[in-house]
């Protein structure tokens, strides 16, 4: 075969195993990771100062992280692997590496991006105060740091990370002082049959439900959050919410861990213009991909959560998936066979998804259609819901690019990755049109903030 | 640590090493809150912080090293002066 320059970006579960496979047909393809050691966010390994038994770690996945791990550490020297750097812009042919201040470029003619997802957040009065942090927030520091963002901690939000960091957190002796799940009661009921699907990690979710009941941590369904409400010292001391009866409650907390699902990051995909669809179960723009991930341009393929949100599990699936198509883009055909095999069973996956996403926790949009005009929406910029609201009421914004020029929602060092999903849903319900009208806010190289010092050595060098 | 010397434990972040010390992080430059991160993984840009250096990190996936030396207290013109040139 060919040599041809292949090229993974991301070594979470869908990275690595698209890796494998590539390797294991002979290819050698150069690994793009922006972190120090494999395993994405899911499976990320803490430095070895502060590492702890995998059990402890990664919990019921404990087994899955390690053979990850391990078998990333074996195909070492068959690949060229790039940790610590991180892609901030992609051309034709071209991806722009930046590591440790150092700007470099990596040639490609295939590419698998494997991106990964961070938490979707919807805003709250107070969401921007020291102490509050997205669930995933929560649990990197505790898996990446031993660390915990409080000592009393109330959860909230929607979906099976909720119950997942607070057990963790539980288990790890903080004092978990409420979980609230924006869901309400009636639909995990609904979604049951659904959920049954998922087999395992069905039944690990209801493995931590039953241990915070029975640990006596307080759970409460279909609740709204009002505020997070600060101390003289502008730190967090407890949060205000409303019960699925409507009642209001304050339970004090030094931090808060807030999330609802995750939110795909397709910002390369943005640069590489490739076509985009609107997902309704993810309320996101994703990029296009056939049954094998292939994106709308040859040459370029999708896995992960990056690519859509189906848990770890399904993203290695995706990885191989990925890689076998472009093996047998490349003439391959003794991949068709397990091309199809794969294919078929993230299909199936689909249900449990569904079921998970629509039914038993769903997007809370409502609240945040909802949400007052001096709420801060764009924590980058310090713009409020009212500015964005009236991009569109006074000045005629249409659609997201236009609200962002208007009113610098979206504008600021995150590109809108935080406030995006918020800021789509109040002008959608500002317009009285679909979410999908609104579009999405477009990617700009750097895709994160570089330095300029970083740029310049890069030229010279 | 603004002129205080700080301990950290090897591995640390600066996110995790300030915010041992601290309940903060840095100021919020248009306004007069105080922020501390959010996202933890490198996303959301919400915990830069500054180092004497002028080098400008992510306090949430950077490392502390030994004497290393991280601003916090600025003149606030001078520091939002370079924020906005833009404006």
């Amino acid at each position: 075969m060919q040599m041809t320059d292949v090229v993974i970006v991301g070594t979470g579960p869908a990275g690595i195993r698209a890796a494998e496979t590539l390797v294991k047909a002979g290819l050698r393809p150069v690994v793009i990771d922006e972190s120090c050691a494999v395993g994405g966010q899911i499976y990320r390994q803490p430095p070895l100062s502060l590492t702890r038994p995998p059990k402890q770690l990664y919990g019921a996945d404990a087994r899955r992280a390690v053979a990850a791990h391990a078998r990333f550490d074996a195909l070492q020297a068959c690949i060229d692997y790039r940790p610590d750097s991180f892609v901030w812009g992609v051309r034709d042919g071209v991806l722009d590496l930046v590591s440790r201040d150092l700007c470099t470029t990596v040639p490609w003619q295939r590419l698998i991006l494997a991106t990964g997802a961070m938490d979707r957040v919807l805003p709250f009065a107070g969401w921007t105060l020291p102490g509050v942090y997205s669930l995933g927030g929560a649990q990197v520091a505790l898996k990446g740091q031993a660390a915990a963002i409080g000592r009393r901690v109330v959860f909230l939000g929607t979906g099976p990370l909720l119950y997942l960091v607070a057990y963790q957190y539980a288990k790890a002796g903080i004092d978990v002082a409420a979980v609230l799940d924006t869901a309400p009661f009636a639909g995990q009921i609904r979604a049951l049959p659904g959920l049954l699907l998922g087999g395992s990690t069905f039944l690990r979710g209801l493995y931590y439900l039953g241990w915070l009941r029975a640990h006596r941590i307080p759970m409460h369904t279909g609740v709204e959050p009002l505020a997070a409400l600060s101390d003289t010292g502008g730190s967090v001391r407890a949060l205000r919410w409303k019960d699925a009866r409507g009642k209001q409650h304050d339970t004090p907390c030094d931090a808060i861990g807030f999330g609802y699902g995750l939110r795909s990051e397709t910002q390369l995909a943005d640069l590489l213009r490739l076509e985009f669809v609107f997902d309704a179960r993810q309320r996101q723009w994703l990029p296009r991909q056939d049954e094998h991930g292939r994106a709308s341009r040859p040459g370029i393929y999708l896995a992960g959560d990056g690519a859509r949100v189906m848990g770890a599990a399904i993203a290695e699936l995706a990885g191989e998936r990925a890689a076998c198509a472009l093996l047998v883009d490349l003439g391959r055909t003794d991949c068709q066979a397990r091309l199809q095999v794969l294919a078929k069973r993230i299909r199936r996956a689909e249900r449990f998804r569904d079921a998970l996403d629509n039914i038993a926790f769903p997007f809370p949009h409502q609240h945040v259609a909802r949400a007052a005009d001096d709420m801060m929406i764009c924590r980058c910029e310090g713009i409020t819901v009212g500015a964005l609201r009236s991009a569109a009421r006074t000045h005629g914004a249409g659609e997201l690019n236009r609200a962002k020029a208007l009113s610098r929602t979206g504008m600021g060092r995150c590109q809108g990755r935080v406030c995006g999903a918020a800021a789509a849903e109040i002008l959608a319900t500002e317009l009285r049109v679909g979410i999908e009208q609104v579009g999405r806010f477009r990617g700009q190289a750097p895709v994160k903030p570089i330095s300029l010092a970083a740029l310049a050595g890069g030229a010279a060098g | 640590l603004d002129g205080q010397a700080i301990t950290a434990y090897a591995g640390e972040t600066i996110l995790t090493a300030v915010l041992a010390n601290r309940t903060t992080l840095r100021k919020f430059e248009f306004g007069t809150a105080s922020r501390s991160g959010l996202c933890v993984m490198g996303a959301c840009q919400d915990c830069w912080i500054a180092l004497e250096n002028g080098r400008r990190v992510r306090a949430c996936s950077t490392l502390v090293e030994p004497d290393m030396r991280i601003v916090t207290a600025f003149d606030k013109a001078s520091d939002t002066a370079g924020e906005h040139a833009d404006d």
